[in-house]
């Protein structure tokens, strides 16, 4: 497996020769500007998609981002299962922005978030992937004087049945590329899959465990400078002024530029000269309208927007308010959840090299798309005159996602710009990386219920109160002012609808925007929706006096695949007889990203309230299942996640400011915190469901009812290290 | 300006002695693997072997190094990723983004070198590196599966 790096073609020819300062990694001649831009029929590239090398290397273009969540390796198997070919030989690369723009958006969508990597581009690359095959076949069909129809293929090499003769990918591929790309084929039944559906290893493991393996901040360019950042010290803070001279005597030093209004930054020849210098800096700031702000403020006034009159309403069943007043009991709880800062272990960073006709920018982006349209409208060019070479991402989880929060892109090009020739590296401070986040959005919950003598549930009544994400970084994209992305889980119908019907419900939200700049947070809003629903469900089962399972399945007729992951839960983790002494459960489900998600907690809290969660049991069902063994690794890892949120992740406000700005206050999950996680893998076929965040979202609910199981206490404002418990 | 041994070779390096070991490895000597997370010694993403103990390198300055401390890196450990540590992580999977997973063979491979069997409990003693994909699951696994093999 080579990972490419896609250095440009000219970059690459000035690298070469400045003797070997690029270290480490590989400069591909045919990626980018090269084969790619060519496109089919003037080189190896067989369709967008699949390029053979006369070697029998199949190298398969992927277009989404690879940022652990095991995409790139998916792709290729569904690329390789449709194309026949030998797995050990495939190889990858990314097709940069700006080629795909020059080919008409051959390659479509680069965005990689909401789980959709997969799930979003699933019949197009296997479609590349048959079309090549087609393609190949026919150009050793034409050579052989037989029809295609009698040719058969496997693991790259094609057989004429009846004549016993066979050849190869690789020595019928240039013929092949020359052949028109079949506008129709027909794509595998997924039961014959045995690329695609397998538990393979990963492609870009090898590189990761020596260090070879470049990410944006390891990246070397010939004659690169590199520049600290010292950010506004609040959203809506403005640069003022700065004093450069008290900085160039410092050593490396080389310039002292202001990025935009908001931001300065040190040029030096080394990074920690840099980083030293902009220390020193004397940097006086205009702090804007919400210097006063403090967290009381917000939580205020997203407080508020619980009992207001205006609400967006998304989803509305009978009439809820009614039947719960008329009911023979109410039940109601509040609940809130704080902002959440994304933490990638690799914090921002971009490099550009800027000229007046032309900028380059190499970054690690979920969305190459995004990231060239903020270095051309940095750049003060046109995007045909920029491009983008994607690095592979130390973490994203929607911070390097679509749109504004490209921000560390902009700074890169803007800082070059001031180094007309000269490429820069700009790499944030984890401090800065904190206090400048596109947070997980702020919200409070209120639920009501009302149950009748039977304990049965007459109404649901779910109002949200908070942040909305759209308003803050998409504006674009509210629905006459509502975000529809606010609902998550527990909209009517879609990837999110909620998996329970009630004889009435009603959901909608007061939007209430503090002025953080919020972002997309791997699991989005279905991380505390489905906590607010999930612990309320469980609320409700015992204020009836029912087994929570059992009370949760009545609602969830209409919904078979929700309760066939719940039950699978319940079942594998042995719900209804005992646990081990001082354990005890909590169930939660959820439908996200257009999977059917469920876990099954146990959970000892000792009475000096000490939490150990010891196992979790989890299943999915994403109706696909591309590569079982990553999407177990993918419910590992989402839960430490979203569990790492609950337990004792928050960014309180102090000042304007957000006060956590490392990790020795933004406390995260270690191995000691880990629980046993058994991942049940349980695709029914016939959709494409997303596998990376659905399952953040069921974590923490089936957590708390297990606290509450063991403890009798209802946790409803998160993290739990404000509520006394810690993690044993 | 300082000697200092990394990875068996004596180096002379032109930098700060304030300047963090981390950077003098990165920027000075293009040993790019160790790497930047948190700068305070929080994450364990920098952390290299100083004389066999794991060490995080960001918060070590330059001229706290002797030149007879025998420092070693992930591109040092093995000459081929052949180390136990590296051939479990292959073949468990073990990296999802991988940005954190050079410093955390660092600490797996010097836990094991001294304490060849670990128990799961001197795992969570010994190991607190920060991963945020959350591959706490298949570190573990790893370093159970290397146990007891020859480095």
């Amino acid at each position: 497996m080579t990972t490419s790096m896609n250095v440009s073609r000219r970059t690459f020819m000035a690298a070469a020769g400045a003797a070997g300062l690029i270290l480490g990694f590989r400069v591909p001649l045919s990626s980018g500007g090269g084969a790619a831009l060519a496109g089919a029929g003037q080189t190896d590239e067989i369709t967008a998609w699949v390029v053979v090398r006369p070697d029998e290397t199949v190298v398969i273009r992927i277009a989404r981002s690879e940022m652990g969540q095991g995409t790139l390796t998916g792709l290729a198997q569904l690329v390789a299962e449709e194309l026949d070919c030998d797995w050990a030989r495939v190889t990858t690369e990314y097709p940069t922005p700006g080629t795909n723009l020059a080919r008409g958006k051959i390659w479509k969508s680069f965005a990689t978030g909401g789980s959709r990597g997969i799930r979003g581009s699933h019949d197009y690359v296997r479609e590349g992937g048959a079309a090549a095959r087609q393609m190949l076949v026919t150009a050793a069909a034409n050579a052989w004087g037989v029809s295609p129809g009698d040719c058969t293929t496997a693991k790259g090499v094609i057989t004429h049945g009846a004549t016993g003769r066979t050849t190869t990918y690789g020595k019928v591929a240039l013929a092949a590329a020359k052949l028109p790309v079949p506008e129709t084929v027909a794509l595998k039944d997924p039961k014959d899959w045995t690329i695609a559906g397998q538990p393979l290893k990963r492609l870009d493991t090898a590189d990761k465990l020596t260090g070879k393996q470049i990410y944006g901040t390891d990246l070397k360019l010939p004659g690169m400078v590199n520049a600290a950042i010292r950010q506004y010290p609040l959203f809506g803070a403005k640069l003022k002024s700065f004093d450069a001279s008290k900085v160039m005597a410092m050593p490396g030093v080389k310039k002292v530029v202001a990025v935009g209004d908001d931001a300065v930054a040190v040029i030096a020849d080394k990074w920690w000269q840099a980083k030293t210098a902009i220390d020193a800096l004397p940097i006086e700031w205009d702090e804007g309208p919400h210097a006063k702000v403090d967290s009381a403020d917000i939580a205020a006034m997203v407080a508020e927007g619980l009992d207001a009159k205006e609400a967006f309403v998304a989803n509305e069943v009978g009439d809820a308010e009614a039947a719960i007043a008329g009911s023979v009991k109410q039940v109601q709880a509040t609940y809130s959840y704080p902002f959440q800062h994304h933490a990638t272990m690799e914090p921002m960073n971009a490099t550009a090299l800027w000229t007046a006709d032309r900028c380059e920018v190499w970054c690690p982006t979920q969305n190459g798309e995004s990231a060239l349209d903020a270095t051309a409208e940095a750049a003060g060019l046109p995007a045909d005159k920029c491009d983008v070479y994607k690095t592979l991402l130390g973490g994203g989880f929607g911070r390097r996602g679509a749109g504004p929060v490209h921000d560390y892109v902009r700074q890169a090009v803007l800082i070059a710009k001031q180094m007309p020739g000269t490429p820069v590296k700009l790499l944030w401070t984890r401090e800065e990386d904190m206090t400048h986040g596109a947070y997980h959005p702020v919200t409070q919950c209120r639920m009501t219920a009302g149950l009748d003598d039977k304990g049965e549930i007459t109404g649901l009544r779910v109002r949200i109160s908070g942040q909305s994400i759209l308003a803050g970084i998409m504006p674009g994209r509210l629905k006459a002012g509502m975000d529809p992305v606010t609902f998550q889980c527990l909209a009517p119908k879609g990837d999110h609808a909620i998996s329970y019907g009630f004889p009435a419900l009603k959901v909608d939200h007061a939007m209430r925007n503090p002025h953080l700049r919020p972002g997309f947070w791997r699991g989005v809003n279905a991380n505390q929706n489905v906590i607010y629903l999930e612990s309320f469900m469980d609320e409700l089962a015992h204020v009836a006096g029912q087994d929570p399972l059992a009370f949760r399945l009545k609602y969830m007729q209409d919904h078979p695949k929700s309760r066939a992951v719940l039950q699978a839960v319940a079942d594998k983790a042995g719900w209804g007889t005992p646990a081990p002494k001082g354990v005890f459960r909590g169930l939660a489900h959820c439908t996200a990203f257009a999977s059917y998600v469920a876990a099954c907690a146990e959970v000892s809290v000792t009475p000096d309230g000490e939490v150990k969660i010891h196992r979790i049991v989890a299943a999915t069902d994403p109706g696909h299942a591309v590569n079982p063994q990553q999407i177990a690794a993918q419910v590992e890892g989402s839960f430490v996640y979203g569990l790492s949120a609950m337990l004792m992740g928050e960014c309180t406000v102090k000042d304007g400011r957000v006060e956590q700005q490392n990790f020795d206050t933004y406390e995260v999950m270690r191995i000691k915190d880990m629980p046993k996680v058994e991942a049940e893998v349980l695709p029914s076929g016939g959709f494409w469901g997303g596998v990376g965040e659905p399952t953040i979202a069921v974590a923490a609910p089936a957590v708390l009812n297990a606290i509450f199981a063991a403890t009798g206490k209802r946790i409803r404002d998160f993290p739990l290290k404000n509520a006394g418990l810690r993690m044993a | 300006m300082a000697n200092i041994n990394v990875n068996g070779k004596t180096v002379t390096v032109e930098a700060d002695g304030a300047t963090p070991l981390l950077w003098v490895l990165r920027e000075y000597l293009d040993l790019t693997g160790a790497k930047y997370g948190c700068g305070i010694a929080a994450c364990g993403a920098c952390t290299v072997h100083v004389n066999g103990e794991a060490v995080r390198s960001c918060a070590l300055p330059l001229e706290a190094v002797a030149a007879t401390d025998k420092i070693v890196t992930i591109e040092g450990l093995s000459p081929d990723g052949s180390h136990p540590v590296q051939k479990a992580w292959l073949d468990l999977d073990v990296p999802q983004c991988g940005y954190c997973q050079t410093g955390m063979i660092m600490a797996a491979a010097a836990l094991l070198a001294k304490n060849p069997k670990p128990s799961d409990a001197d795992i969570d003693a010994e190991i607190s590196n920060i991963c945020r994909c959350g591959t706490y699951q298949r570190v573990r696994a790893g370093i159970h599966q290397a146990a007891g093999r020859k480095a």
